[in-house]
């Protein structure tokens, strides 16, 4: 395996320091994996995330991005590192166009780079470029979810993290939004994302860290973790029930 | 009616739009009502007197007017530097006050700590250069009929085309360039500003140092229209929030729609209801919108 890309080592954190919500999270992704976080609500999952992006503040243990430790770093700084988030809701800037929502994301390109990458991404989300003068706010869930992913891909990141994907989506947009993140995958990028949805992220995701009460409760290969019983009832909804 | 209550609206509003932009960027981007603002239009006339001062004194004797103005080149000179420094105020004044609140209090501290602030400025601008009102030139100008029953001296005409271009100037930044087009994002959504790249400390810098700067910009022409008092942004306050709500919150064109309104409903109020009346319009406006339209002319529910 090759040297993991995302490393988090006994990570504390949360919104006040006396009630952390995550309280000594571990874990490793290695280049080229789709790894997702699943638990209970109130896991601390979305916490997790969102601190590893520099949304939350860190109290305790530590994130190394690749060699660089990025421990309570700020995000417009951790995006220049190649680490892109997308988080659940409010994901675009309404306001403003499709395009100027990629423009002001492609700021962080060098200038002879930006609309090169800007041209891939309107190729690889052909919706975006017939609607790129449309408010982003008037675009559809799956449409939103897409100009945010686009955004995130735009700086070609080394890890590509998600908050809940799916969220708010139709089971036939969260299978377009699923098949769209392989597709990332296929092109290098390494993945992170957090879900609900557990059905469908272990469905492309090669491993899956299970978090309960803010730490690690269990981990395993997507597909042993579909097929665990005891996981699937307590925190994934039951989901091996209704597996076929 | 006398048709001239549209040229002296048309110039007062101006006024108004000009501070009102600061406001506008202010209370969308920082998420608070600066009632300090007004002092950095009063900041950037007396800091404009004073350079002008400086100027004078170290040319020595009489520097001529630029026909058919008023004023002559220290004028604009000092109205630049002035407005620079204004906005370097501004940025202090967040370094040393606000920030530190930003990050531990609620907007209402925020809110209070800006009338401190304002008091505080006005106090020391009463200091430095004592309440009496000051002058950028006492020349009486001639008047031009431009319209039939409208006039305006030349030194007005400049200060709409001023305001007109810097009003585009604006317009342009905030549509066209990245730092622009970061304010808007920062004012939609700082999180995700953060997140796609955008370092929102910088872009609250920044937008300290426009809003002051044009602040002064405002004080300077009720200078050169009017008079210099240490009131006078304390008394402008009013219409600029005003003016800033009514075209709606974090919108620069609404801004301007805005000032323009209140300076044109002020002026018409003079004939209408009295003199008397003419600071209560600006009071009845902003609460008719806060009744009918809360989000303004140009703004978007939030």
């Amino acid at each position: 395996m090759s040297a993991p890309v995302l490393r988090i080592a006994d990570l504390v954190a949360g919104y006040e320091l006396d009630v952390p919500v995550v309280r000594g999270a571990d874990m490793e992704i290695s280049s080229g994996e789709i790894v997702a976080i699943l638990g209970p609500n109130g896991a601390g999952k979305s916490t997790l995330i969102k601190a590893v992006a520099g949304l939350v503040p860190v109290f305790g243990g530590r994130v190394h991005l690749g060699e660089r430790d990025i421990t309570g770093w700020k995000s417009h700084d951790l995006i220049r590192q190649g680490l892109a988030f997308v988080p659940q809701t409010e994901n675009v800037f309404a306001s403003m166009s499709v395009a100027e929502n990629l423009a002001l994301a492609s700021a962080v390109l060098p200038r002879a780079q930006r609309r090169t990458r800007l041209d891939t991404m309107y190729d690889f989300f052909p919706d975006l470029a017939r609607q790129k003068s449309l408010l982003a706010g008037r675009l559809s869930g799956g449409q939103r979810q897409m100009l945010a992913v686009a955004r995130a891909l735009l700086v070609e990141p080394a890890l590509l993290m998600l908050d809940e994907p799916s969220a708010g989506l139709s089971p036939k947009l969260v299978e377009l939004v699923f098949t769209k993140l392989k597709e990332i995958r296929q092109s290098g990028v390494t993945i992170l994302l957090v879900e609900q949805n557990a059905r469908a992220a272990l469905a492309i995701a090669d491993r899956g860290y299970v978090l309960a009460e803010g730490r690690n409760h269990h981990t395993g290969t997507g597909a042993a973790l579909l097929a665990d019983r005891t996981v699937a009832e307590l925190y994934l909804g039951g989901i091996s029930r209704s597996a076929p | 009616m006398n048709p001239q209550f549209l040229a002296d609206g048309l110039l007062m509003g101006a006024m108004i739009g000009l501070g009102a932009i600061g406001v506008t960027l202010t209370y969308s981007i920082l998420r608070f009502a600066n009632f300090a603002h007004g002092e950095f239009v009063t900041w950037g006339a007396y800091g404009t007197l004073a350079i002008i001062g400086l100027i004078g004194f170290a040319y020595g004797g009489d520097i001529s007017e630029i026909a058919p103005f008023s004023f002559g080149w220290p004028l604009i000179i000092a109205g630049l530097i002035a407005a620079l420094l204004t906005g370097l105020m501004a940025l202090a004044l967040d370094r040393l006050l606000f920030s530190r609140l930003r990050a531990k209090g609620t907007a209402i501290i925020m809110v209070m700590a800006s009338f401190g602030a304002s008091m505080a400025l006005r106090s020391l601008c009463e200091f430095f250069f004592t309440s009496q009102p000051r002058y950028f030139s006492r020349d009486i100008q001639m008047a031009i009929e431009i319209l039939p029953g409208m006039r305006m001296t030349p030194d007005q005409m400049f200060m709409i085309g001023l305001t007109a271009v810097l009003v585009t100037a604006m317009h342009l930044l905030m549509t066209r360039t990245t730092l622009g087009r970061s304010m808007r994002a920062v004012s939609e959504n700082p999180a995700l500003a953060g997140v796609v790249g955008i370092d929102v400390d910088s872009i609250v810098r920044a937008t300290w140092l426009i809003g002051g700067a044009l602040a002064a910009a405002a004080g300077v022409m009720s200078g050169i229209v009017v008079q210099i008092r240490p009131f006078m942004g304390f008394d402008l306050l009013l219409p600029l929030f005003a003016a800033a709500i009514l075209g709606g919150i974090g919108s620069v064109p609404g801004a301007v729609i805005g000032g323009l309104i209140v300076g044109l409903a002020e002026a018409l109020a003079v004939p209408l209801i009295g003199a008397n009346f003419r600071a209560a319009v600006a009071f009845a406006l902003l609460i008719a919108v806060l009744l009918i339209r809360p989000t303004g002319i140009f703004g978007v529910r939030e």
